[in-house]
């Protein structure tokens, strides 16, 4: 997949990333000028305030910068990882780690993105690297 | 300096709370005209001399509005910025400036809440977060649970650590005759409590309860002529970097580390001149935090600066001397409390809690998810 331009008209930068995420890409927003990436998508340079914006595919790999268990009644859906994750490219954006017990996530852990569907619509959740 | 011409140029010269804790049977606006009442009697002012009216709220789209509606005012003042919690400290700011430019004669800054026996029962925002809601975090346990675990991380900041603070507030609440939780508390209740979001149990966590305030303020040239001693806006300086705590750049440093610099600045104040201060204490992570981003201790060393029992009467450090929100109250939004707290030390009148002599009180506030901080200082005549 090629860069997403992110323009002054037209489908704006969160409908542009959900339309690429539904298409089962997870794409981050770059700035053309000053060439940071920021999360969420934005249709000018949180950095620099340009407004040269285009989605580019992310690498999906991250690290946990913090973690914690919302502890839930199990009738309640039971306990709940929600975790702040830091992505290779530097914007950090909330989400969870799955395919461990929540407890066991840990900050400073090797993860990697998935698209679930959730509710009839794409959700990014990391997985640890190498599905430990 | 900016800001410099506002030092020391209004007042708070009344003020008043009610329902604090449990006020069955009332409802939010019946106790911000009860704390009214109050806070005009505590200065002998009339309900019609009100010509400025400040509030926010978390369930009213308009809440300055309904309160001038509720109190039957004619304001020419009505002025409802919402930065969460920290909204009151802000208040102050506006009131000040609206007093010193002539826009109003008589500033109110109130607020209540009945989100303990209300209909509603826990009353928090409705709005949707796009990039967090799939997440399912809770609203506001979740954000602080996350900075309370960073914290941990990178400083070694233990959850006995975060317990003391909650002990501490414990020791003043018990002095305190309108605190709603009191009694004994240990550590080992704190951690021992039903955990809510890790690390933070239900004793980390603020009351939920009802509770209304109001404050009056006046002009300096004026807040001599009332009855008790004026307290001063010295300083007060209000900083924002973002809402959600997704976006917050670094979850162990809040925008206190630019406003509490600021403010003391304004008031001309250092740390050693403080007598009191209070710290909004959501949970027991945030009061760690902000002695650390308003410079009384380094950045890290909180959790260590709060472990030796400091807080606690007594201890030598005094914070959040009516309990706090971990254990006085806490409606919902708490800011306005802890201002009032100071106003009552600083004139004396906190009996087994009061202490010796106060002239300076540093307040803070804290809104959102660690979002809106806002500092202000507080002194007495002799502090000007
Ligand atoms: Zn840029």
């Amino acid at each position: 997949m090629t860069a997403i331009p992110v323009t002054a008209t037209g489908p704006g930068a969160e409908r542009l990333w959900r339309d690429a995420l539904a298409a089962g890409s997870l794409t981050l927003p770059f700035c053309d000028d000053c060439g940071r990436a920021h999360f969420y998508p934005r249709v000018l340079c949180p950095h620099c305030g340009s407004r040269a914006i285009s989605l580019r595919p992310a690498s999906g790999r991250g690290t946990v910068y913090s973690t914690t268990v919302l502890r839930r009644r199990p009738q309640d859906g039971g306990n709940l990882n929600v975790a702040l994750v830091d992505f290779a490219e530097g914007p950090r954006m909330m989400s969870r780690v799955d395919g461990i017990p929540a407890e066991s996530v840990s900050i400073g852990m090797a993860v990697e993105a998935a698209i679930v569907i959730e509710d009839d619509a794409p959700v990014v959740v990391f997985k640890p690297v190498g599905g430990a | 300096m900016a800001g410099s011409r506002l030092r020391g140029s209004a007042a708070i010269v009344g003020a008043g709370q009610a329902g604090i804790g449990d006020a069955t049977g009332r409802s939010a606006f019946d106790i911000v005209g009860d704390a009214t009442h109050a806070a005009l009697a505590d200065c002998g002012l009339k309900l019609s001399d009100i010509d400025g009216v400040f509030s926010a709220t978390m369930v009213n789209s308009m809440p300055a509005v309904n309160v001038v509606e509720y109190l039957g005012l004619r304001p020419r003042v009505t002025e409802g910025t919402n930065t969460g919690g920290s909204s009151f400290l802000a208040h102050m700011q506006w009131a000040a400036l609206a007093l010193d430019a002539g826009l109003c004669e008589v500033a109110l800054i109130t607020y209540g809440s009945n989100q303990k026996t209300g209909a509603g029962k826990f009353v928090s925002s409705s709005e949707v977060v796009p990039f967090e809601a799939p997440y399912k975090p809770r609203y506001a346990v979740t954000p602080y649970a996350l900075a309370a675990a960073r914290h941990m991380h990178e400083f070694g900041t233990t959850r006995e650590q975060l317990a003391e603070v909650a002990v501490a507030a414990r020791t003043w609440a018990n002095l305190n005759p309108e605190a709603a939780a009191k009694g004994p508390l240990s550590a080992e209740d704190v951690l021992s409590a039903r955990m809510v979001s890790d690390p933070l149990t239900l004793r980390d966590c603020c009351l939920v309860t009802d509770g209304a305030g109001a404050i009056i303020m006046t002009r300096a040239d004026r807040a001599k002529d009332f009855p008790k001693k004026p307290v001063y806006l010295l300083g007060v300086a209000a900083e924002n970097w973002h809402r959600w705590v997704s976006s917050m750049p670094d979850l162990t440093v809040s925008a206190a580390s630019r406003s509490g610099p600021r403010a003391m600045e304004m008031a001309g104040v250092t740390h050693d001149d403080l007598d009191l201060v209070m710290l909004y204490d959501a949970f027991t992570i945030t009061p760690i935090m902000f002695l650390e981003d308003l410079g009384f201790c380094p950045k890290g060393e909180g959790g260590r600066f709060v472990g030796d029992g400091k807080l606690r009467h007594g201890g030598g450090f005094p914070l959040n001397t009516n309990g706090g929100g971990l254990s006085c109250v806490h409606p919902g939004m708490y800011g306005l409390f802890l201002l009032i707290e100071a106003v009552r030390q600083l004139r004396g009148e906190c009996g087994a809690r009061q202490l010796p002599d106060p002239k300076l009180a540093l307040c803070h506030g804290n809104g959102g998810h660690w979002s809106s901080q806002v500092t202000a200082i507080l002194g007495l005549g002799e502090t000007l």
